[in-house]
């Protein structure tokens, strides 16, 4: 192969203001990290409510929690995107449409379209790891708590999930890592971040390996580092033989 | 003993397990207020079950309990309330893992009982000492033996104020060692007037501490008497036969 790399390019101005190409992908970075954070406080909110509701005893609510998961697990995440960005506003009362519309620039309501989008099917993720934490807890601790005379909010809160938690530490860090990575469909309706920024500076520049090595690699270090860092997380809350007290 | 107040009272109590199993049939007993009460029986006898009716970890179908005055089957009652006076110690002790020996104890008075946290803590440490595991406070439950773990467990049911302790088998997970330092708490709490049921194969706590010992098998009461007549002269075929295996186990 006879592909010159040109690894100068990213040092080069891009012509817009005094900006060069790495400016870009750091803007770049800037809204993948807050739509990635953004996206996961609400998944890990309401995936813990709706994980939550699936074990909770009244069938009515468990099976509403499952419908939830089901739906938004089962479309896939471009169709959903689509929908929220496209369809949802169409429907909204007429103020709220204008101000999605007009009042608010683009950047911000593709931004808030795939907030939500991306929070709510990770959340259905999210809920999954929930609902198999609290089922992997021995029934002997849901007994000991209502012997106790604890409320089911205070079981869930003191007992359960705190439990729950730790033995879902590993999976759900991937679910984290996965909001990073997902949020690049933002791209596909036209909010800058990380990957779109890659797509603008290979077409500006033809240097389209170069771009995209670096997209790679800024991914990979950025997951990387939160990899370790969730794995410290798991160190530190660790309790020995959680799930060996068994009983019911 | 307060010959007249009755603490835990079965009216033709009956318990299916689906269709088929009926776990427990047609039972009538009482328990008064300070007496010790022991239950045995072969396994599958419906024990555990009969025990776990009185705090309504297990629904009954059919028949009245009571407990303290309070009907515990009626769905009008507040199981939680009722729970709080009723203390339950597990056969594998089930402590919160996630907890220092001190939580354990003061999580349910802090946050059921609105106990102080300070007042809760004072408490605790005192029914630590009782237990013999003061050193022990600040400990997690995973490094702990299992003659300690079920001492916190007794001092965490006691940390309620409970009116009534309910014990589901509490040495049968127990290594020989271990059985006596936990049967040690209980004869003790036993003395301090405590009325206490006990799910047990201890034949030699039954003779020390019962004041009546209560013989179940297929769900039915066959033996309800005082622990000396219950070992001596045992009325029905079926308690000579588990008091023959479970004192001597190797003569068969």
């Amino acid at each position: 192969m006879n592909y010159h790399w040109d690894w100068g390019v990213f040092f080069k101005p891009t012509g817009i203001g005094s900006e060069i190409y790495l400016d870009w992908f750091m803007t770049g970075l800037g809204w993948t990290i807050a739509l990635a954070l953004t996206s996961w406080i609400i998944a890990l909110f309401i995936g813990t409510i709706i994980g939550v509701a699936r074990t909770l005893p009244n069938k009515i609510i468990a099976n509403l929690a499952a419908g939830y998961v089901a739906l938004f697990r089962n479309v896939p995440l471009l169709i959903q995107l689509f929908i929220w960005y496209f369809m949802v506003p169409d429907y909204l009362p007429e103020s709220l449409e204008l101000w999605f519309k007009q009042d608010i620039n683009p950047a911000t309501s593709a931004f808030i379209s795939t907030v939500i989008c991306l929070g709510l099917f990770t959340a259905a993720r999210v809920a999954e790891q929930i609902r198999t934490g609290i089922e992997a807890l021995p029934q002997g601790q849901i007994n000991a708590g209502l012997a106790l005379g604890l409320r089911l909010p205070q079981l869930y809160k003191d007992v359960l999930l705190p439990q729950a938690f730790r033995i879902i530490i590993p999976p759900i860090t991937s679910e984290f890592l996965n909001v990073f990575k997902n949020s690049s469909v933002a791209s596909l309706i036209g909010l800058m971040e990380l990957l779109a920024q890659t797509k603008q500076t290979a077409e500006f520049t033809a240097n389209l390996f170069e771009a995209f090595t670096l997209a790679t690699l800024i991914y990979f270090v950025l997951n990387m580092s939160l990899m370790l860092l969730m794995r410290k997380l798991e160190k530190r809350v660790q309790v020995p033989g959680l799930i060996a007290l068994g009983g019911k | 003993m307060n010959d007249n107040v009755t603490m835990i009272r079965f009216n033709n109590v009956n318990k299916w397990y689906g269709r088929d199993h009926h776990v427990l049939k047609n039972l009538n007993l009482e328990v008064k207020q300070g007496e010790v009460v022991v239950v045995c029986g072969p396994s599958g006898s419906g024990k555990s079950t009969l025990i776990r009716t009185i705090n309504q970890l297990e629904a009954i179908n059919d028949g009245e309990i009571w407990v303290d005055g309070i009907q515990a089957n009626s769905t009008k009652t507040n199981i939680n309330k009722l729970r709080e006076e009723v203390g339950f110690v597990f056969q594998h002790f089930n402590l919160y893992p996630h907890l220092s020996v001190l939580e354990n104890i003061t999580l349910a008075p802090i946050n059921v009982k609105k106990v102080p946290a300070a007042q809760a803590k004072q408490q605790a440490l005192e029914l630590l000492e009782r237990v013999g595991l003061l050193n022990k406070k600040d400990a997690y439950p995973s490094n702990l033996s299992g003659g300690q773990q079920q001492r916190v467990a007794i001092a965490r049911g006691l940390a309620m104020n409970p009116r009534v302790m309910l014990f589901d088998e509490p040495t049968s997970a127990l290594d020989p060692e271990m059985i006596g330092e936990v049967l040690a708490v209980m004869k003790q709490l036993a003395e301090s007037g405590m009325t206490m049921m006990v799910v047990t194969h201890e034949m030699g706590f039954a003779r020390e501490v019962a004041d009546r010992v209560i013989f179940l098998d297929h769900g039915e009461i066959v033996e309800d008497t005082m622990p000396e007549s219950f070992f001596t002269s045992p009325q029905t075929d079926r308690a000579k036969q588990f008091l023959r295996q479970i004192l001597s186990p190797m003569d068969q």
